[in-house]
C-alpha cells in the first residue's frame, strides 16, 4: 500500500506518486513560541490523509495557514501545481479546496436548505446587481436546490429540511457542515475533527461519507484524535509533534513507529496506540 | 384635558416627515444590523451626509434637485467605502465604536467654523428647497386630512418622503430574499463559515455598508427639506440611537419592522408627550415644567432601548429565531 | 421557562425602582417654579472691554414667533421662549452706544439652539477683536500643561471604563454619565449649599459610588445572570446612558455649571495656572498611584487582574469573581466621580459634560490596550496630550475630533493598543 502513494523511503516529507497538495518550509510564530514549522509534506491525490499529533501541536493552525484563515511568517504551498500563499480563504475555496471546522460552524438562523445552497458556487444572484432580476439566477437556483435535496436525503438530513439549523443535534450540524461543503464538488476536502462531539450512533454513519468521497474521487485531509477512526478508513497518516512533521506512512506502520509513541504519550510509551482513547481532548488553539 | 388634540397629534405622527426620514435611516440600518451583522453606531453621519451633500450642491454650487440628490447619495456612498474598507475587517465591538467615533468627528468638522463659508458652521445651511418644491404639482391651499392640516408643500414632501419608504422597502425586500440576501445573513451568522465557502465577506460587508448608508442619506434629505433647514446639532448621537431603537423596536431582520416601528415610535412619544403636558397643565405633576415633558421623550426613548434589548430582542415583527446577537 | 420569567421581571423591577428612586431624589432640587408660561430661555451679557452695555435690543425670532428686550444696566438680558428650536438671536446695531461696534461685520446675528436644553446663552462680541501675542514655543508649553491634566483626569475615568470591561466584558456607554453625576453633586454641594470643599467631593465621590454600586446590583449583575452578549449588553448601556442623562437634565437642569469660580492664579513661566488645577492635578496623580498599589499589592487586587485575564481561571482557582466584580464596580465609579469632581472644578459642566468625554475615554482605553489598568493611564495621558497640543494645528472646535482620528487609526492598525499584546489567534 505505501508503495502506491509514496515515492522512495517513507519517511516524514516524503515525496507522493501524485500529490494534490505541496507545502515548503511552511512556520508560523506566536510571539516566540513556533506553532507550525513544516519544512516539506505532500498529500496525496485521491486519498484519506489523517493529521494526527497530540493536544498544541499545531495541526489546526496549519490547517488555518493552508485555507488563507491565518497568514505564517514564511513558506509556499501549491495546489493542484498552482501556488496558493498569500491566496485570500474565499479564494482558496473557489480553487476546489474547501474545509471545515473543529468547533461547528452551522449557520445556525438560517434553514437546512438554506445552509446548502450557500454551499453552491457559480451562483449570478448572489451578486449585487445579479441579484436584482429573479429570472436572471432563477434556474440556477433551482440546479442548486436540486443538488441539495440530494445531499441532503444522502446525509439522511431530508427530514430537516425547513428547520433552522439552530435546531440541529450537534452530529447533525457536522452532517450539514459536511455536506454543504460538497456542494462545489470540492477536490480536497479539509475536515477538521469531524468526529469532534458526534454520538456513537452517528459516527459510522459519518465515516462512511468520508469513505464515499473517496470513491467519488474527491481527495480528504482530516485532523482527528481518535486512534480508532484513523486506523479504519484513512490510507495514510501524518503526525505532527510541537509544529514538526515527525512521522508519516500507512496507518498500521506509523502506530507502530517509536517517534510517534514518543510524540503522544511521553511516559506511557508501553502502550499500544490503538489503545488509547484520546478523543475526547479538545486542541486550544 | 384635550384627549381629541393628543389623539390627532399622535395620528399626525404616523404619517409625519420626520416618520419617514428615520424609517429610511432605519431601513438602512437594518441592512447593516439585521441582515449582515454590522454593528454601526454612525448612522446619523450617513444621514447627515445626504443632507449636507443635498444642501451644499443647491446653495454653493447652484445644482438642480436631482443633480444635489445624486450629491447627496455619493456623499454617503464614499463615506461608506472610506469606513468601511478600513474598519469592516475589526471585531463587531470595534466596528461600533468605529462609526461612533467617525460620525462625532464629522459632526465637529460641519460645526467648525473655519469651512462656515461651505457648511453654515453651527448654524447649519437653510433656503435650500427652491428647485425640488417648484417640482411640486399640488395646488397651492391648505389640506384638512381630518386629524392634521398642512400646506401643499408639507403635503408633496410627505408624499415623497413615504413614496421613498415604500420604493425602499419594495427594493430591500426582494433583495434580501435573493442568494445575495442570503449571503448577508449567513455573514450574520458566522463570516469565516461563509469565507470557507468561497464567498468574499468584505466585499459583501462593504456593499451592505453602501446600500445601507446610502438608503439612510435619503432620510437625512427627505429630513432636511421639510423645514429647509440643516443643522449639525441634528446629527449627534441621539439621531443614532432613535434609529437603534426603532429598528429593535420593529424587528431588526425584517423589512416590515422599521416602518412599522417608527411609526409607532414617533406615536408613542407623541402621544405621552402630549398626556404628560396635558397633566402638566392641570397641575398633577408638579414637579415637572412644559420644557421638562419634552426631555422626557429622550428618556423613554432610552427606556425602551434598555427594555428591548432585554426583554424583546427579536422586536414587535421579528421570529425570535431569526436574530440575536452575536457576542 | 417559569423561572426565566421571574428572573426577567426581576430585572424590569430593579430597574423602574431605580428610575423612581432618582425620579423622587429629583423633586426637591426642582423646587422653583417659573411663573411664566415660556419654558425657555435666551440670555447673555453684552460686555464691552469688560464693562456692561446698557439698553441695547435684542430680538429673537423663529419662524412666526418674535420677542425683543432691552438689556439691563449691567449688560445682562434675558428673552423667554415658547417651544424648543432653533432661534436667530438679533442685536440692533443702531441701538450701541457710540464708540462701540460688533468685533466682526455680521456678529449681530446669532443662533440660540433650544432643541436640546431649556436654556441657551448668546453672546456677542463687542470691540477690537484680541490679537494672540503669545509665541509658539510658550503655546506649546501651555498646551502641554493643560494636555497633561486633561490626561490626568480622563486617566481616573477611563481605568474606569478599562476595569469594568476586563473584568465583566461591557463596553460600558453609560460610564460618562458618572463623570456629569460626580461634577454636577460637586455643584450642589459646594457652590449651592457652600459645604467645605473637600466634604463636598467626599459627597459627590460617594454619590457616584453609589450609582455605580447599584447599577450593577441592579441591571448588570442581573444580565450578566442570564448570559447575555456582550454586544447586547453594550446596547443596553446606550440605552441606560441616554436614561442617566436625561435624569441629570431634569434634576440638574440644563444650564452649565460654574463650580470652582477662578481659583488664586499661579504662574508657572509662561503657564498661567491657578491653585485648582494644582491641586486636582495632585489629587489626580495621587489616586492613580492608590490605584496602581492596589492593583499590584493587593489580594483583591491581584484577584482583580486575575478575572479580568481569565475569568473561567480565575473562578477555578477559588476567586469569587462576583465579589470581584463588585469591588471593581464600586472602585471605578469612585474613580470616574473623583475625575468628574476635578473636571468641574476646573472648567465648567452641565448634564453633557461625561458624554461628551466619553469617546475621548473610549480612546484612551483602545490605546493602551482594551482591559488593563496601566495602558488606560498612559493612553489617557495621551489621548489629553493629543487634544490639547491639537489646538497649534487645528481650529480649537476641531480638538476631539483629533482625539477620535486616532481612536480610529489605532483600532485600524493595531487594535490590540499600543501596550497590549498581540492576542494568539486560529
Amino acid at each position: 500500500m505505501a508503495n502506491q502513494i509514496a515515492i522512495g523511503a517513507v519517511e516524514p516529507g516524503c515525496k507522493k506518486v501524485d500529490p494534490i497538495l505541496v507545502a515548503d518550509n511552511v512556520t508560523r510564530q506566536f510571539g516566540g513560541l513556533t506553532a507550525v514549522n513544516v519544512e516539506h509534506v505532500e498529500i496525496p491525490r485521491g486519498q484519506i490523509t489523517a493529521l494526527i499529533g497530540p493536544n498544541g501541536a499545531g495541526k489546526t493552525t496549519f490547517f488555518n495557514l493552508l485555507t488563507g484563515f491565518d497568514k505564517p511568517n514564511t513558506g509556499t504551498w501549491t495546489f493542484e501545481g498552482k501556488d496558493l500563499a498569500g491566496v485570500p480563504s474565499y479564494k482558496v475555496a473557489r480553487r476546489g479546496m474547501i474545509r471545515t471546522f473543529q468547533l461547528t460552524k452551522a449557520l445556525s438562523l438560517l434553514t437546512v436548505i438554506d445552509n446548502m445552497r450557500l454551499g453552491s458556487q457559480d451562483q449570478p444572484g448572489e451578486g449585487f446587481f445579479g441579484s436584482w432580476l429573479r429570472f436572471n439566477w432563477k434556474s440556477r437556483e433551482t440546479q442548486i436546490t436540486a443538488k441539495a435535496d440530494e445531499l441532503l436525503k444522502r446525509f439522511k438530513l431530508d427530514a430537516k429540511r425547513e428547520d433552522y439549523a439552530a435546531a440541529l443535534s450537534g452530529g447533525q450540524r457536522k452532517l450539514l457542515e459536511m455536506a454543504r461543503a460538497l456542494m462545489s464538488d470540492p477536490k480536497l476536502v479539509m475536515l477538521d475533527e469531524p468526529m469532534a462531539g458526534v454520538n456513537p450512533a452517528l459516527t459510522q454513519s459519518l465515516l462512511e461519507h468520508i469513505k464515499d468521497l473517496k470513491s467519488n474521487g474527491t481527495t480528504v485531509l482530516f485532523v482527528e484524535h481518535d486512534m480508532h477512526m484513523v486506523r479504519h478508513i484513512s490510507d495514510w497518516v501524518i503526525v505532527m509533534a510541537e509544529g514538526k512533521i515527525v512521522a508519516e506512512g500507512p496507518p498500521a506502520e506509523v502506530m507502530k513507529n517509536p517517534a510517534v509513541i514518543d510524540a503522544y504519550l511521553g511516559a506511557h510509551a508501553d502502550t499500544d496506540l490503538g489503545d488509547v482513547e484520546i478523543g475526547s481532548a479538545k486542541e486550544g488553539n | 384635558m384635550d384627549w381629541l388634540n393628543a389623539l390627532n397629534l399622535t395620528a399626525g405622527e404616523l404619517i409625519g416627515v420626520y416618520t419617514a426620514a428615520y424609517v429610511l435611516a432605519a431601513l438602512g440600518l437594518a441592512v447593516h444590523f439585521g441582515f449582515t451583522g454590522l454593528l454601526n453606531f454612525g448612522q446619523a453621519a450617513f444621514a447627515a451626509l445626504g443632507a449636507y451633500g443635498y444642501s451644499i450642491a443647491t446653495l454653493t454650487l447652484n445644482w438642480p434637485w436631482w443633480a444635489a440628490v445624486l450629491a447627496g447619495l455619493a456623499a454617503s456612498g464614499v463615506f461608506a467605502l472610506l469606513l468601511g474598507i478600513p474598519t469592516l475587517r475589526l471585531r463587531a465591538d470595534y466596528l461600533a465604536i468605529v462609526t461612533i467615533a467617525a460620525a462625532q468627528a464629522l459632526r465637529y468638522a460641519f460645526s467648525a467654523s473655519d469651512y462656515a463659508s461651505v457648511t453654515g458652521a453651527s448654524n447649519g445651511l437653510s433656503e435650500f428647497g427652491e428647485s425640488f418644491y417648484s417640482l411640486n404639482p399640488i395646488p397651492k391651499g391648505r389640506y384638512d386630512l381630518g386629524f392634521t392640516s398642512m400646506s401643499e408643500n408639507e403635503l408633496f414632501i410627505r408624499i415623497i418622503g413615504w413614496s421613498l419608504v415604500v420604493i425602499a422597502a419594495v427594493f430591500l425586500f426582494f433583495l434580501t430574499r435573493s442568494p445575495w440576501g442570503r449571503v448577508l445573513k449567513g455573514i450574520r451568522e458566522d463570516e469565516d463559515a461563509v469565507r470557507a465557502l468561497g464567498k468574499n465577506v468584505f466585499a459583501y460587508k462593504i456593499q451592505a455598508l453602501v446600500i445601507g448608508g446610502t438608503i439612510a442619506s435619503l432620510g437625512g434629505m427627505v429630513f432636511v427639506m421639510s423645514s429647509q433647514t440643516n443643522q449639525p446639532s441634528t446629527w449627534g448621537t441621539n439621531f443614532t440611537f432613535m434609529i437603534w431603537t426603532i429598528l429593535l423596536l420593529g424587528g431588526a431582520a425584517t423589512i416590515l419592522g422599521p416602518i412599522v416601528g417608527g411609526m409607532v415610535f414617533f406615536a408613542l412619544l407623541m402621544f405621552t408627550q402630549s398626556v404628560m403636558e396635558g397633566l402638566v397643565k392641570m397641575g398633577w405633576l408638579p414637579f415637572l415644567d412644559i420644557a421638562q415633558v419634552g426631555q422626557i421623550r429622550f428618556l423613554l426613548v432610552g427606556l425602551i432601548l434598555m427594555l428591548l434589548v432585554i426583554f424583546r430582542p427579536q422586536g414587535i415583527f421579528g421570529n425570535k429565531k431569526e436574530l440575536q446577537f452575536n457576542g | 421557562m417559569n423561572q426565566l420569567t421571574i428572573r426577567k421581571s426581576g430585572v424590569f423591577f430593579a430597574l423602574v425602582a431605580m428610575l423612581f428612586a432618582l425620579f423622587t431624589a429629583a423633586a426637591p432640587a426642582k423646587a422653583a417654579d417659573d411663573p411664566s408660561t415660556y419654558a425657555y430661555t435666551i440670555g447673555g451679557t453684552l460686555l464691552n472691554n469688560d464693562v456692561g452695555v446698557p439698553d441695547v435690543t435684542i430680538t429673537a425670532t423663529l419662524d412666526a414667533f418674535k420677542s425683543t428686550t432691552k438689556t439691563l444696566e449691567d449688560g445682562s438680558w434675558e428673552i423667554k421662549v415658547p417651544n424648543p428650536g432653533v432661534y436667530t438671536v438679533t442685536l440692533d446695531e443702531s441701538t450701541l452706544p457710540a464708540g462701540a461696534s460688533m468685533t466682526e461685520k455680521g456678529g449681530n446675528v446669532l443662533q440660540a439652539d433650544l432643541t436640546q436644553t431649556d436654556f441657551a446663552a448668546v453672546l456677542f462680541s463687542l470691540g477690537a477683536a484680541q490679537v494672540d501675542t503669545v509665541n509658539w514655543g510658550d503655546q506649546f508649553m501651555i498646551a502641554l500643561f493643560a494636555g497633561l491634566d486633561w490626561g490626568l483626569m480622563l486617566a481616573l475615568a477611563a481605568i474606569g471604563i478599562s476595569l469594568i470591561f476586563g473584568t465583566t466584558g461591557l463596553s460600558n456607554f453609560a460610564h460618562g454619565e458618572m463623570v456629569s453625576l460626580g461634577a454636577l453633586v460637586m455643584w450642589v454641594c459646594y457652590p449651592m449649599l457652600g459645604l467645605n470643599i473637600f466634604v463636598s467631593a467626599a459627597l459627590a465621590v460617594l454619590a457616584a459610588t453609589v450609582f455605580g454600586y447599584t447599577q450593577d446590583a441592579a441591571l448588570w449583575k442581573p444580565l450578566r445572570k442570564r448570559r447575555m452578549g456582550t454586544n447586547q449588553m453594550m446596547i443596553v448601556s446606550i440605552g441606560f446612558s441616554i436614561v442617566a442623562r436625561y435624569i441629570l437634565l431634569l434634576v440638574f437642569g440644563g444650564d452649565t455649571k460654574d463650580i470652582g469660580g477662578v481659583g488664586s492664579p499661579i504662574n508657572l513661566g509662561p503657564v498661567m495656572t491657578n491653585d485648582i488645577t494644582l491641586y486636582s492635578m495632585l489629587i489626580a496623580a495621587v489616586a492613580l498611584g492608590g490605584v496602581a498599589l492596589f492593583l499590584t499589592k493587593t489580594r483583591v487586587g491581584k484577584a482583580t487582574r486575575a478575572v479580568s485575564d481569565n475569568a473561567a481561571l480565575a473562578a477555578s482557582t477559588g476567586i469569587d469573581v462576583e465579589r470581584i466584580i463588585r469591588i471593581v464596580w464600586v472602585v471605578a465609579s469612585a474613580l470616574t466621580g473623583l475625575a468628574g469632581v476635578l473636571y468641574g472644578l476646573q472648567f465648567q459642566a452641565n448634564w453633557l459634560t461625561g458624554f461628551d468625554l466619553l469617546l475621548l475615554l473610549f480612546a484612551a482605553v483602545t490605546l493602551g490596550g482594551l482591559g488593563t489598568a496601566l495602558g488606560a493611564t498612559v493612553g489617557a495621558i495621551i489621548i489629553g496630550l493629543v487634544v490639547q497640543l491639537s489646538v497649534l494645528f487645528i481650529p480649537t472646535e476641531m480638538m476631539y475630533a483629533a482625539a477620535l482620528v486616532i481612536l480610529i487609526v489605532i483600532l485600524i492598525v493595531r487594535p490590540q493598543g499600543v501596550l497590549g499584546k498581540k492576542q494568539r489567534i486560529g
